[in-house]
């Protein structure tokens, strides 16, 4: 099969101009799985792994903006982690040190799993996605990319050049659960941010679902009863928030977790996410 | 004479020291050749069409449209199987290729050579195969009232041990039902190999295995060819843990590679060869136990159900394990004892790692906790009170001559103190790298289990091993048919050699079934008694032959001389010559080595049928999550018999492997199998423990009281470690929830009650 090196953007997006339905390839953590197995035909590849501009990453103001070929290893660094710590946390639980030094963000984008580790974190943070074309460019916002199970809005001839995201004044939580401790795909997973500005929590519930959920409600009810200056809440603020949680959920069953203990989790990982984040008022 | 020893060491490893592998750096910097690295010049790739269905007849099978794919070189069928279309490591009832009935998920139905991978999988994708499905008979429970399955019929074997007075009652019982699922052997190197056409209408193979000898003599009745004509050489193994006793693609690699006249490699992908090999067998075990009020075991009654899966397999092996230490190390005067395994329409089952000795201990240990519960006695108290020791009767009545230090080893680990601190990252938490708990969500439990199992071949089986030991101008050559699967034959050959010849260099000969005898099988903790055995044995034949060649040559007195250093000295007269010199004109001695003979169980299960026994103790400490049902491990202590240690590196490395398989049975690994379906062939939904799954072994004691008939007194040590491991990590779980957890692995739903929500 015919492989294109692309060396620059330019390259890449005229090199997909010219093969519209070509695979774009980045670490390949998930495409070349799927290739072995013999279940994705490819007829032509482009590879982007060397393209300095997806590479980068910038904090400007109030944004952070994501090169889509930046790894989850980077994302774990110092810098990335202090600005969006859910999302780091997130790209830590992403297979195994080689996996992560291979796998991209903008390729869990793009393979837009139900499972994918850094989607719900970058659901509550309303990322904004630029969309590339040879010809067009477009921001496209991330529930209206992620369409459903392992489908997405990139059409032919387009790739993800970069995700933009807010840097929040809060502390953020992500947690996920697999039946072994590390290197495991999530059963569940739940992401909670604050936002001390806006005096928002913001959060998203990860595998229990075709896309990641916001559970909007929940958000709503506790954003509302916390004393944002103290940064504490009721015990029942906490078990209401969880409850509403898991309510949101819409998960199946599958040989990886019932649907009834997925629901189950969401509602203890959504109490002790909250509960790290916000002190107990003692009443 | 043997007595003699040299003052001064040789450099090199001798027996008791540290022998580094000569594998281990290589196979970390990935420059060593794995079966799966083989090459020949033209050679063609080959593939396996395998069955969809786990029961189905096949109606219509048509290879036409594969055949005339450009760069296809054969597409065979059951109806070019040269020989016999069976094969079978105790009976010959598993078919080369399918002839009409498909008994499992993933059989055999054709095989294709192309001269790339991707026109196999092309090929392999035209053949055209019509199938009937059939309704797949998966509960082995109701396996010997459903119709046959197979012609030998849906029983492989029944077992009903009687020890005793059965009128026995006790004062205190304790009854339990428990289950383990189907674990898989996880090795790394999935089947591999390459055969190579021979001029003389024999064919060479090259493949990683467990028993080349045992290989040899099935893929010559399956191909019609004398066994001199099948020449099988072992490739580099990445694995075997009982996986491969069984052949998987040696036939199929000779009818193409004899079929095409032209050498062809075949590898399995994951998937493939989660299909491609045995697993371990799932069990089912029910169990009473009798006690009087002081805790003495008095009887113990059980049935223990396997599921065989397809094909036979080494079930029979498995079965007669799994009953004769159904209940432990433990004295126990009466006992009934029903073992049975049975053929369903599931993934066939076979040898793993602890052969039926690592589901019955999950059995026996759970009961052993119930009665000190029942008593309210300190759980390791009652084992040590109803611990074996030497002199004392097994439940088959054969009486134990051997070391038993079964109170040694529980002792010994009971009393070792953990270091392990309270945790408060949340990453070495329940949940790890998923950051799920903090400490106050924490349940910490500990727990003791012990087990043991026989050493070597049982039931009367002739169990050999042969070596060659050749020396010249100094330097020795071992050559054995010993399969090294990573339990450190290369280095111990070496040592052995060393220790009795008093030689530096130790070339080992590649393990080849052309060049020596069978050294049997590298399982059942065997090799190192066994194929150890027979290297001493061989040395000492040269050593003899060596010294009596110089007493004439030389004149002198015999009795006087040693070998110290590469040198034949003698102590009372003025005589030194090197090995180099002495062995100008090469001395060998070729050896079969067998151990002490044993005998099959009569109708009641009752007869000296095993050799030799190792026990082994472990500690579990766990945390878990109760309301997640997210386990962690964060401490296993062990205490094992060795017998003697002779190479105390390789010993920790099995310690420490066979825990962390034994582990993993205990909180994750199951093959999924539903209506007769793997549903995870894959690392990605088959788990193995990670770092962070895996806690360090400490290793309490190794406790070494030299075994009577054993070479330099040595233990197998191999399977031990995941015997106990297994039963001692639930136990802990069970310490932390009070839940009873009855099947391994526990599952997170086994732990958290989700229906309240």
């Amino acid at each position: 099969m015919p492989v294109t090196v692309a060396r620059s953007l330019d390259d890449a997006l005229s090199a997909l101009e010219e093969h519209p339905n070509a695979l774009i390839l980045a670490g390949g953590t998930d495409v070349m799985v799927e290739v072995n197995k013999g279940t994705r035909p490819v007829e032509q590849v482009i590879s982007i792994g060397r393209v300095p501009e997806l590479q980068d990453w910038e904090h400007e103001g109030d944004w952070l903006h994501l090169g889509a070929a930046v790894t989850y290893t980077e994302l774990m660094g110092e810098e990335l982690s202090s600005l969006v710590p859910a999302l780091a946390q997130a790209a830590r639980t992403v297979g195994s040190p080689q996996i992560r030094n291979a796998g991209t963000i903008g390729g869990n984008l793009g393979t837009s799993s139900p499972a994918g580790d850094t989607l719900p974190a970058l659901f509550a943070l309303n990322a904004i996605l630029t969309i590339r074309s040879k010809t067009t460019v477009k921001e496209v916002p991330i529930d209206e990319f992620i369409t459903g199970v392992k489908s997405n809005s990139l059409n032919p001839g387009e790739l993800i050049e970069k995700i933009r995201v807010p840097v929040l004044e809060g502390p953020q939580e992500f947690c996920k659960i697999g039946p072994r401790n590390a290197m495991v795909i999530s059963v569940a997973s739940f992401t909670l941010l604050t936002d001390h500005q806006e005096k928002q929590v913001k959060s998203c519930l990860g595998t229990v679902g075709p896309v990641p959920i916001r559970p909007t409600e929940a958000e709503d009810f506790i954003s509302g009863e916390v004393n944002w200056e103290q940064n504490t809440v009721r015990p029942e603020v906490l078990d209401n928030f969880a409850a509403l949680c898991s309510s949101a959920a819409r998960p199946i069953d599958d040989h990886r977790g019932s649907a009834a203990y997925r629901r189950h989790a969401i509602r203890v990982l959504s109490r002790r996410a909250a509960s790290r984040v916000f002190s107990e008022e003692i009443s | 004479m043997s007595d003699l020893k040299t003052e001064t060491p040789v450099s090199g490893p001798r027996i008791g020291e540290s022998a580094p592998r000569p594998d281990g750096v290589p196979k970390v910097n990935g420059s060593f050749a794995f079966s799966s690295d083989l090459w020949h010049k033209n050679m063609l790739w080959g593939g396996t069409l395998r069955s969809p269905f786990p029961s189905a007849r096949i109606t219509r099978l048509d290879i036409t449209e594969a055949l005339l794919i450009d760069g296809v070189q054969a597409v065979l069928t059951h109806e070019d199987v040269p020989g016999q279309n069976l094969y079978g490591l105790e009976h010959a009832d598993q078919p080369v290729m399918a002839e009409e009935i498909i008994r499992y998920e993933g059989e055999p139905v054709a095989i294709v050579a192309a001269d790339h991978p991707e026109i196999v999988r092309r090929a392999l994708n035209a053949i055209q195969v019509e199938y009937e499905e059939m309704a797949p008979l998966t509960d082995p429970e109701l396996a010997e009232e459903t119709d046959f399955i197979h012609p030998d019929g849906n029983l492989i074997r029944r077992i009903n041990l009687r020890h005793g007075d059965q009128e026995v009652q006790g004062e205190i019982q304790v009854e339990g039902i428990y289950e383990v699922g189907m674990q898989d052997q996880a090795f790394l190197g999935p089947e591999s190999g390459l055969a190579v056409p021979g001029e003389d209408g024999g064919v060479d193979l090259y493949i990683s295995t467990q028993w080349l000898h045992a290989d040899r003599s099935q893929v010559a009745s399956c191909l019609g060819l004398e066994e001199e004509r099948v020449r099988i050489t072992l490739a580099g193994v990445g694995g075997a843990f009982g996986a491969r006793e069984d052949l998987s693609l040696h036939v199929h690699l000779c009818m193409l590679a004899m079929r095409t006249n032209r050498a062809v490699k075949m590898i399995y992908s994951r998937e493939e060869s989660f299909h491609g090999h045995v697993h371990r067998h799932p069990a089912k075990m029910w169990y009473r136990h009798h006690a009087d009020s002081k805790g003495n075991l008095l009887r113990v009654e059980a049935k223990v159900l396997l599921d065989g899966g397809a094909y036979a397999s080494s079930s029979g092996a498995v079965i007669a394990n799994a009953t004769c230490f159904a209940a432990g190390p433990y004295r126990i005067p009466s006992a009934d004892i029903e073992g049975v395994v049975v053929r369903t329409n599931n993934p066939p089952c076979g040898a793993m790692r602890g052969f039926g000795a690592v589901q019955t201990c999950v059995g026996h240990e759970a009961q052993m906790d119930k009665l000190a519960r029942a008593l309210n006695m300190d759980p390791v108290e009652i084992r040590i009170k109803n611990a074996l020791k030497p002199g004392d009767k097994l439940l088959t009545g054969q009486t134990i001559t051997g070391t038993a230090p079964v109170a040694e080893v529980i002792q010994t680990c009971a009393e070792h103190t953990s270091t392990c601190q309270e945790s408060t990252d949340p990453m070495s938490l329940p949940g790890g790298a998923g950051r799920t708990a903090d400490p106050e969500h924490i349940s910490r439990g500990e727990a003791i289990a012990v087990g043991f199992k026989n050493l070597m071949f049982s039931e009367g089986f002739d169990d050999f091993s042969s070596a060659l030991c050749q020396l010249e101008n100094g330097v020795a050559t071992i050559t054995c048919a010993c399969a090294e699967v990573g339990q450190g034959f290369v280095t111990l050959a070496q040592q052995i050699t060393r220790e009795i010849l008093g030689v530096e260099e130790v070339i080992l000969a590649p393990a080849a079934t052309q060049t020596v005898g069978s050294a049997g099988s590298t399982s059942a903790s065997r090799q190192t008694w066994m194929s150890g055995g027979a290297v001493q044995k061989a040395c000492e034949e040269v050593r003899v032959k060596l010294l009596e060649k110089l007493a004439v040559e030389h004149q002198v007195d015999i009795d006087n001389l040693v070998l110290v250093d590469g040198q034949v000295t003698s102590l009372n007269e003025d005589f030194t010559i090197s090995l180099e010199e002495a062995t100008s004109e090469p001395l060998e001695a070729r050896v079969e080595y067998r151990h002490a003979p044993t005998f099959p169980l009569d109708e009641n299960g009752q007869g000296d049928a095993h050799v030799s026994f190792a026990f082994s103790a472990h500690k579990a400490v766990v945390d878990v999550d109760p309301e997640l049902g997210l386990v962690k491990v964060v401490e296993l202590i062990t205490s094992q018999d060795v017998g003697r240690l002779l190479n105390p590196l390789q010993a920790v490395g099995q310690l420490e492997g066979g825990a962390a398989q034994g582990l993993g049975l205990a909180v994750m690994e199951e093959v999924l199998v539903t209506e007769g379906n793997i549903r995870n062939a894959s690392f990605t939904d088959y788990l193995i423990p990670t770092a962070l799954d895996m806690p360090p072994v400490e290793i309490a004691a190794i406790i070494e009281q030299p075994e009577p008939g054993a070479p330099f007194g040595a233990k197998g040590i191999g399977e031990p470690p995941s015997i106990s491991s297994t039963a001692a990590v639930v136990a802990a779980i069970r310490e932390a929830t009070n839940l009873e957890l009855p099947r391994v692995p526990v599952r997170f739903t086994d732990i958290v009650s989700v229906e309240e929500d």
